[in-house]
């Protein structure tokens, strides 16, 4: 009871770190999201939930804008990082994925040494100035990923030669080294067996000492273990936002209802 | 009878046996396929196997060891005293079959008939003087003659033997496949193994040529070692061949001219395939792509000898009026340099189709990993992708380094002929290949070792590509694993 209430009065001091207002994407002619208003909180785990195809995923990729990769994808609408419009034109995208790190679906440790797939945000954004400070880093990053106990012997080694849980957590730490404000996750665990997951997810906690931790889910159950608010998309729509408790014990929509249910999914 | 025709009544037999073999099959369950272990194509591909194959086997073994056959047993009935002084059993031999076939045409053009052919002496005013009129005059001696007919005879008795045992074998093979056509006959299980032996066969014949042409290299080498010694071959620095003797066939002067030949197409090739590879995966639009990717292939689609003539009267002028002569280089127009940069030409869309493929194999999940880091697209390029791409653009460089040692006709036209050890490269050189062409031209007298050189050439040449072939292969192999 004690540590509910405790979490309860740090959402209520936490300030929002992305709003989103209106936000519509196409591609191509397909309208995949439509009018999506939310406000994400600082050092909160925030949940998108919803059945395949309903956005979540689309949405996530316009926070740190990697739908930009893809030609015919367009945006429109306004989302904005501690108030700054990350569409703006002053804005360079890449400079925003420093700020926004990513975690995908499947492990992609780059065919690299543990080390240097950890070293690689740092190097590129030169925020070691020596050899020492980018050691110092790596270290943390893997602590920080719960893996450093685990491949502290072997950094030299290459990273795909990691287990699947080990190369998620290698991909967290390497996200996490860069210095992100947000953390993105798409789907972290759904190519993991049940203990790597576990792992992942306690991980995500503690991340959100640090971080404001977005995770894409289909796992209504994972939603309800590590966030703290939850949002639920239906077809392009966002249907339901609130606190994740709420969202499972207590649905306003009678979609949300459906879903987390079982009966449209 | 002719062997076109056994062929055509065999097949024709076999054709025949696939309709009954199927049609006996179904008959004997009352037409209910179901109740058969295989389908019924197959009953009737059994009895089509059983029938053709053996007797094409035969064939094809029978027409193979005829000639020789009938070689050995026409020589022996020649006699010593009938080899002229100054000739060999095998000249007699092959003016035997050259006449053979003149009375062979001679019967067919109707001039004889052929028990008059068979009769034929050389005194015989009047068929000679037919053959005379016919444009087939033989002019020959007596023993000679008699072998081109003792050649004949054989060669027709052989067809005809030929025709029965064939026919023979086919027919047994039919009666007996159909007689075993019953319902619970594995009739797919004998197809496929047939058709499993057929796939084998056609793998070993590569295999087997390969085999064949390594050999027939080894073998002419070792003949040029025994008359040359090899420590001058492989050290030699001077390539000075004369038919006359004394001639000096040192190779180093043409392995030079082939490595640096190739190092400049290569220095040329690399960087701009390469980096037309990571234009056309990495940045060009899907429509760009669709486009000039084929206009790059396209070039590899020109043959070797129209790049020599753009390399003769284009690129080596050029270059000689240009950079050579101004820079007091020299003044020729052929020259390592435009070899070499025509080649280099030539080896582009090999750099770039195969690192493109290769380049578009790392998967994307990496390139977002890299961009959602925050890297710019270059760095992803640079830092993530190339680095993954690493060992399979190693193995195109690889195929393309083979390509270059073993080009000939560019070098021909571009670096002319002079075998010389030099660094300037404006200078004419000339490759191992070349020479191998050089020394084979013309009347060979494959006794000499300025001819067999080019054996021992070839061999060098050869171990040199397959070589760097299979370390390609091993880099290539070794990449494909990295991703599973």
């Amino acid at each position: 009871m004690n540590d509910m209430s405790l979490v309860e009065r740090r959402l209520v001091q936490d300030e929002i770190k992305i709003t989103a207002r209106d936000v519509q994407v196409f591609y191509g002619e397909k309208h995949a999201i439509k009018d999506v208003n939310v406000d994400i909180l600082d050092k909160t785990v925030t949940a998108f939930i919803g059945p395949s195809g309903c956005g979540k995923s689309t949405f996530l990729r316009c926070i740190n804008r990697m739908n930009d990769t893809i030609d015919i994808c367009r945006v429109e609408g306004r989302i904005a990082l501690d108030g700054e419009d990350i569409y703006d034109r002053r804005v360079d995208p890449v400079q925003l994925r420093a700020k926004v790190g990513m975690v995908f679906q499947k492990p992609n440790p780059f065919p690299k040494s543990i080390y240097d797939n950890v070293a690689y945000g740092p190097r590129i954004h030169g925020l070691a100035r020596g050899r020492a400070e980018l050691d110092e880093i790596v270290e943390k990053s893997l602590r920080g990923a719960a893996l450093w106990n685990e491949v502290k012997d072997r950094l030299q080694e290459p990273g795909t030669g990691l287990s699947g849980g080990q190369q998620q957590r290698l991909c967290i730490a390497r996200a996490v080294a860069t210095a992100p404000e947000v953390l993105l996750m798409d789907e972290p665990c759904s190519a993991l067996d049940p203990i790597a997951t576990s792992q992942v997810e306690e991980l995500i906690d503690q991340l959100r000492q640090e971080f404001s931790v977005v995770i894409v889910t289909h796992s209504m159950q994972q939603a309800a273990r590590v966030s703290q608010k939850t949002a639920f998309f239906h077809l392009g729509n966002l249907v339901e936002y609130g606190e994740t408790d709420d969202i499972f014990t207590n649905p306003q929509d009678p979609r949300t209802e459906s879903y987390i249910s079982g009966r449209i999914g | 009878m002719p062997v076109f025709w056994i062929v055509l009544i065999v097949l024709a037999l076999a054709a025949a046996g696939y309709v009954l073999g199927q049609s006996r099959a179904l008959t004997q369950v009352d037409g209910d396929a179901r109740k058969l272990h295989s389908r019924p194509g197959y009953y009737g591909w059994n009895v089509a196997f059983s029938t053709a194959l053996p007797a094409l086997v035969l064939m094809v073994i029978w027409l193979f060891l005829q000639p020789a056959i009938i070689g050995n047993s026409v020589s022996s009935t020649i006699s010593d005293d009938a080899i002229p002084e100054g000739q060999t059993r095998g000249i007699v031999l092959s003016e035997a079959a050259q006449i053979a076939d003149k009375l062979s045409s001679a019967v067919s053009q109707g001039v004889l008939s052929r028990p008059e052919m068979m009769a034929l002496r050389v005194d015989d005013a009047d068929g000679m003087g037919r053959l005379k009129d016919a444009g087939l005059a033989v002019l020959t001696r007596p023993p000679v003659l008699g072998a081109a007919q003792q050649y004949l005879g054989m060669q027709r008795m052989g067809s005809i033997w030929l025709g029965i045992l064939s026919l023979a074998l086919a027919g047994t093979g039919f009666a007996w496949a159909l007689m075993r056509t019953k319902p619970d006959f594995r009739a797919r299980n004998v197809v496929e193994r047939v058709m499993r032996g057929m796939l084998i066969a056609c793998s070993s014949i590569a295999i087997a040529t390969t085999l064949g042409i390594v050999l027939s290299l080894v073998f002419e080498s070792i003949h040029f070692f025994r008359l040359y010694q090899w420590q001058h071959f492989f050290f030699g620095t001077e390539w000075t061949p004369s038919f006359g003797g004394g001639s000096k066939l040192g190779m180093l002067p043409l392995l030079w001219g082939t490595l640096y030949i190739s190092v400049i197409a290569l220095l040329f090739a690399v960087p701009i395939g390469l980096f037309a590879a990571i234009y056309m995966s990495e940045y060009a639009s899907p429509r760009v792509r669709s486009v000039v990717k084929p206009a790059i292939e396209i070039l590899a689609g020109i043959p070797t000898i129209v790049y020599g003539l753009f390399a003769l009267v284009t690129v080596g002028p050029m270059i000689r009026d240009w950079i050579a002569s101004p820079l007091g280089l020299g003044n020729s127009g052929s020259s390592v340099m435009t070899a070499g940069l025509v080649m280099g030409v030539m080896l582009v869309p090999f750099v770039s189709s195969l690192s493109d493929d290769i380049i578009n194999a790392v998967p994307q999940s990496l390139r977002d990993g890299s961009l959602g880091l925050g890297s710019t697209r270059s760095e992803t390029i640079r830092q993530v992708v190339l680095p993954a791409a690493l060992p399979g653009i190693v193995g195109a460089v690889l195929l393309a380094a083979s390509r270059a040692i073993g080009e000939t006709m560019i070098v021909v036209l571009g670096a002319g002929a002079m075998a010389q050890i030099s660094g300037n490269p404006f200078e004419a050189m000339t490759t191992i290949t070349v020479k191998i062409v050089g020394q084979l031209t013309g009347d060979n007298d494959f006794a000499s070792p300025e001819t067999l050189v080019a054996f021992a050439l070839g061999l060098t040449l050869f171990v040199l590509t397959l070589g760097l072939n299979i370390f390609a292969l091993y880099i290539v192999r070794k990449y494909r694993e990295q991703y599973e």
